[in-house]
């Protein structure tokens, strides 16, 4: 049946329409991207780096001159968000690596965005300026003081048409609220509060106020001895105001009602789904540990990413997810050696669709797949230099696990384990999806007929 | 000990262990591969000493796997026998393919077990009878590394339940002009618990409380060791090096 766009995967034919960043084999650690984030009308799309800065692209206005453009994504600011600090105490390195980026839905001119590093939330504003005052009084066009002995005539300043400038200015700082790693930040519908949750406490601000916050969760406990699991990831109900989701590194999702207790850490529901134990090895727990979590925009499901799988829940059922889909299986005999690199514990995004009928995650070899929940169809497909021609369709790519390889396709063990796709975006009315390449922002649209 | 000792990577290693027929020795068994998973995850755990905070969920999880590895070496009795062979200190040197590792529990169970694990258990009870201090000297190897491996969280972040700032700059000085190894429970004892509640708000220096007592361990000598050819020292020498470097951090 046809549900609106994007819903039958075979019509939908994806097309390389950008790429940014630089071309050079070597990538400086500082250009890594580590966050991309589209606003809630998909006119701006933001991007974090290792480095601690933001850029923001905007879609340029479609033009009937060049239908086949489809409105292109040219950078609109950047800006310095974070810088490195240094822990004198511990005497550790802050690190200035965005990790995450959230909008807040427009509410005037201006645009406003969290952005987080490992310890520090900002507010950024960023806005407009297209005009400015000329004629001053009390000093001159170069803005040097004029002598007010030498003034005879006052007038009026009016204000002059210049050339856009964009400025990003920080509005709040909220700081000292966290010990752990933030690993999260959510916006709540009231759009009064927001979350952030690091390993093992999650704090509710205001907007307005940065010198407090509201511990709601807790999970630290009081003898760290007795340690085993931490928080991953959080977000709140998309329409719910009083409703927040968090995953832990066992695999469990806990939905949680603030207006039960001031501190949430009795959950008001718990999702786990039961281990299979035919499937039992020393690495069962660490490939179950949810690296994302999401609400679809219905609020009915939230999805969730561990290593090797991506899964729909339904709200309304506890014991096990509702939808499983395996992003990249033939990994599963080679967990020893992506626990040696390390790999095993990388953190893949999920994203849903616009309409919830699609989800996207990224995997290794700058690949991406994409599962269609109605059609039960997906897809794998690639973010390479390669396949960079403007409007070029997207060859769906395969990966080969055993015996004979056909020609298009690739061996587990040539997969490139450097090249990950951990952070992707969807536009969120369009077929619009941005995927973070290392040091590359890839923006694929669908193919317009 | 191993015919091949060298570290093998899963993705090469299927096909030159299916290959050999001869070589029923060079595939490691259980036992061993068990034994290179758990010296990789303690080598890891070291390595998480760097100079920015090291990932917390990761370490949890490696720690885990630890705990899960020392947990069932104990219900098969071979952890006490597993360390007569070891050298001591971990290192990537010893580490074997740990192809079988990656089979699911039912693969394994349809294939291949041990031949040298049920000779490890012959002799096991061997000494045994012979020895009933080994008995003790097991049972509290076992019990001392759960508590170290513990103690890495405590130690890591105790100064959090515990409380007076400046106070506890003090006795880290303290200690630091006294460098003696046992400080560092001194360090700890008399701190009152108050003001950690607080490391939940936000104000200047509450938040960043942790202290420094990486900088303070930093001088301590390693706890020394002393008959180090006894077998649950040699196990405790690996796990002591791992809570150092891991406070440190």
């Amino acid at each position: 049946f046809l549900a609106g766009f994007g819903s039958l995967m075979q019509d939908v034919l994806w097309c390389f329409s950008q790429v940014k960043g630089t071309i050079d084999t070597g990538v400086t650690e500082s250009d890594i991207i580590s966050t991309v984030e589209f606003n809630h009308t998909g006119e701006l799309l933001a991007t974090g780096d290792k480095g601690g800065r933001v850029v923001i692209f905007q879609r340029e206005q479609e033009s009937k001159n060049q239908p086949h453009r489809r409105g292109e994504y040219n950078v609109y600011s950047t800006f310095q968000s974070h810088e490195p600090e240094f822990d004198y105490l511990k005497s550790l390195e802050i690190e200035e690596k965005i990790n995450k980026i959230r909008w807040l839905p427009q509410q005037n001119a201006a645009y406003f965005l969290l952005s987080t590093n490992d310890k520090t939330v900002k507010l950024w504003k960023v806005s407009e300026r297209d005009k400015r005052p000329e004629g001053y009084n009390l000093k001159d066009e170069d803005g040097r003081l004029r002598d007010p002995s030498m003034i005879t005539v006052l007038r009026v300043p009016v204000l002059r048409p210049m050339d856009l400038m964009v400025e990003a200015t920080p509005r709040r700082v909220f700081a000292n609220a966290h010990t752990y790693h933030i690993n999260s930040i959510s916006v709540n519908s009231d759009y009064e509060t927001y979350m952030s949750a690091d390993d093992l406490r999650i704090n509710l601000w205001n907007f307005e106020i940065t010198n407090q916050s509201f511990n709601i969760v807790d999970i630290k406990p009081a003898n760290m001895e007795e340690l085993t699991e931490v928080i991953t990831a959080a977000e709140f109900h998309p329409h719910h105001c009083n409703t927040f989701v968090y995953s832990s590194s066992k695999g469990t999702i806990r939905l949680c009602d603030m207006r039960t207790a001031a501190l949430c850490d009795r959950h008001a529901k718990f999702f786990e789904e039961p281990e299979d134990p035919s499937n039992r090895s020393f690495f069962s727990e660490i490939i179950s540990s949810i690296s994302d979590v999401k609400f679809s925009h219905s609020g009915r499901y939230i999805m969730t990413r561990d290593y090797l799988t991506v899964k729909v829940w339904d709200l309304n059922m506890e014991n096990r997810p509702i939808e499983t889909y395996q992003v990249h299986d033939y990994l599963r005999s080679k967990l020893c050696s992506l626990y040696e690199n390390d790999c095993i514990f990388d953190k893949f995004e999920c994203v849903w669709n616009g309409s919830d009928s699609v989800i996207m995650t990224g995997s290794y070899n700058n690949f991406f797949r994409m599962f269609d929940r109605n059609t039960k169809r997906d897809v794998t497909l690639e973010a390479s230099r390669e396949n960079s021609k403007p409007r070029a369709i997207l060859k769906p790519r395969k990966v080969c696990v055993g015996g004979k390889r056909r020609k298009d396709e690739i061996s587990v063990d040539s997969l490139d384990f450097s090249k990950k796709i951990l952070h992707t975006a969807w536009h969120p009315s369009e077929n619009i999806i941005a995927v973070a390449a290392t040091n590359n922002l890839y923006i694929f649209q669908d193919k317009v007929n | 000990v191993f015919v091949r000792g060298l570290k093998r990577k899963c993705f090469d290693g299927e096909e030159d262990i299916e290959g050999t027929l001869a070589g029923i020795k060079a595939i490691p068994s259980y036992t061993l591969q068990r034994q290179s998973l758990l010296d990789m995850s303690l080598v890891k755990l070291q390595l998480c000493h760097m100079l920015v905070e090291p990932n917390l969920c990761r370490s949890v999880l490696i720690a885990n796997t630890v705990r899960q590895i020392q947990e069932e070496m104990t219900q098969d009795g071979t952890w006490q026998m597993i360390n007569t062979q070891s050298t001591g200190q971990a290192s990537l040197d010893r580490l074997v393919s740990t192809d079988i590792l990656c089979r699911s529990s039912r693969d394994q169970a349809e294939g291949k077990h041990v031949p040298a694990y049920g000779t490890f258990n012959k002799d096991f009870e061997g000494d045994q009878a012979q020895d009933g201090s080994e008995t003790m000297a097991t049972a509290s190897s076992v019990q001392t590394p759960r508590n170290l491996q513990s103690n890495v969280w405590e130690m890591e972040n105790a100064q959090e339940n515990k409380g007076n700032f400046q106070k506890s700059l003090d006795q880290i000085f303290e200690t630091l002009e006294n460098k003696s190894p046992n400080s560092v429970e001194d360090l700890f004892s008399e701190v009152d618990n108050s003001y950690y509640d607080l490391d939940t708000m936000l104000t200047g220096m509450m938040s960043n409380t942790k202290m420094g007592h990486c900088d303070s361990l930093e001088t301590f000598s390693s706890p020394t060791n002393t008959a180090s050819n006894s077998n649950c020292k040699s196990d405790l020498n690996d796990l002591d090096h791992i809570v150092e470097i891991l406070v440190e951090s």
